[in-house]
């Protein structure tokens, strides 16, 4: 359970492939359930902050987190009804969410 | 809530806020610069409603209990001196 | 005083009846306070009284979020618009280059500015709840926060687009981005043709709260004929 500070995607960089973990998880959560177990990229890397999920319940957050703006097709996600094969979609997600592709 | 299935339209009609949601705004706030509460424990509270709560409720409404919950939480106020302050409040209401 | 209430079997959540809101139509308004929000006038008189926040730190708040409202990001798009070297600014470092123009984004974690170009069209919601730069735009408006927009902008944002009567060519990539961590997002949304004789000030009118959420684009300018020099 000891999870290190950038979890299994260390220092993750523009273009990686990445999957989302798709666990479950008690407690507050801020990766949204639509991309879990999805596969995207990593499109900007915005440093590092601390993790919401521990200063949901008062602490300090500490260590921080590398957080990741990570892109999907949107064909990936809504498959078969996306809108457009052109259109992309971006989430902000914590490295101990991701893992690479 | 992401990509939950709905045909709803977009209400892009806006209504200006009660006095109370802006005192409920303002007092999360100063909360927050107090680091009496944090945007993270806020969001936590929201979501530990009930559904069937979290839906009748309206956007401050979620905002004021969950502050309440925060605050209560932490032993800075107790929901028992909150309903008598409440009580207390209720006559002078009414009065110009 | 306003001596025995009745409750008239409606409990907390509907007020009061009061015959004072016969004649006293902000006694009436009071009284539409719901159940919360009356809990919340009693948190704030029990915090000051015990010291824990100020009068003074409230209204504080509230002077601070009347002050921010779409006209600054207005002013940092028009600038933008101008000055290609401010552009760059507020892209690689927008915190810094909202103080430049005087507006203090410091309560901010991150802001992050998305430009809109003849190729991609940025569209910002926030799904888990109703993150958004208030610092820089003041409050969001209702159908940001609502379950309606951050459902659906996710999945249809096109659809959802159509609806503030906004239509992308089919060659242009819409991104939707969901602010689900600490990054406040802010677009800055393409420059409107026909606008090179307008001043700065001019071109922010241009810019409305809609187009920096992504939803609309900015305005068009009003065809009146530039003088002079032609084509």
């Amino acid at each position: 359970m000891g999870r290190v500070v950038s979890g299994a995607s260390q220092a993750l960089k523009p273009g990686d492939r990445v999957r989302v973990k798709d666990q479950l998880r008690a407690g507050h959560v801020r990766t949204p359930a639509y991309v879990r177990g999805k596969l995207g990229w990593v499109e900007r890397v915005h440093g590092e902050f601390r993790d919401p999920e521990k200063l949901a319940y008062g602490g300090d957050g500490l260590p921080r987190q590398a957080l990741y703006m990570v892109g999907f097709h949107q064909t990936d996600l809504w498959q078969p009804h996306a809108e457009s094969r052109r259109d992309n979609l971006y989430v902000d997600i914590y490295a101990h969410w991701l893992e690479r592709a | 809530m992401g990509g939950r299935p709905t045909d709803a339209p977009i209400e892009t009609a806006e209504h200006a806020l009660a006095d109370w949601e802006i005192v409920t705004d303002a007092v999360n706030s100063a909360l927050g610069r107090r680091g009496l509460r944090s945007t993270d424990q806020l969001r936590r509270a929201m979501e530990d409603m009930p559904a069937d709560e979290y839906l009748a409720l309206s956007y401050y409404e979620r905002w004021a209990k969950g502050t309440e919950q925060l605050l209560v939480e932490q032993h800075i106020l107790s929901a028992a001196e909150i309903d008598r302050k409440m009580a207390e409040l209720e006559p002078t209401w009414g009065v110009s | 005083m306003t001596g025995d209430h009745d409750h008239n079997g409606h409990g907390h959540a509907h007020g009061h009846d009061h015959d004072v809101t016969q004649h006293d139509p902000e006694a009436a308004e009071r009284n539409k306070v719901p159940f919360y929000g009356q809990r919340m006038y009693a948190i704030r008189e029990l915090l000051v009284e015990k010291g824990i926040l100020t009068h003074a730190e409230i209204q504080a708040e509230i002077d601070y979020m009347e002050s921010r409202t779409p006209a600054n990001g207005a002013r940092l798009v028009a600038r933008a618009w101008v000055d290609p070297a401010f552009k760059q600014r507020l892209l690689d470092n927008p915190k810094a280059a909202c103080a430049e123009m005087g507006l203090d984004a410091a309560s901010l974690t991150e802001l992050v500015v998305l430009e809109n170009t003849d190729r991609q069209h940025h569209l910002v919601v926030c799904t888990l709840c109703s993150c958004y730069p208030r610092a820089i735009l003041g409050r969001p408006p209702d159908w940001y926060k609502s379950f309606a927009y951050r459902s659906r902008a996710v999945v249809e944002p096109r659809a959802v687009m159509r609806e503030f009567g906004t239509e992308l060519a089919e060659d242009v990539e819409v991104r939707v981005v969901d602010s689900s961590a600490d990054i406040r997002y802010l677009v800055l949304p393409r420059r409107p043709e026909h606008t090179e004789g307008l001043s700065e000030e001019e071109l922010a009118a241009l810019v409305t709260r809609d187009s920096m959420i992504g939803v609309t684009e900015a305005r068009r300018a009003s065809p009146t004929p530039t003088p002079a020099s032609a084509a």
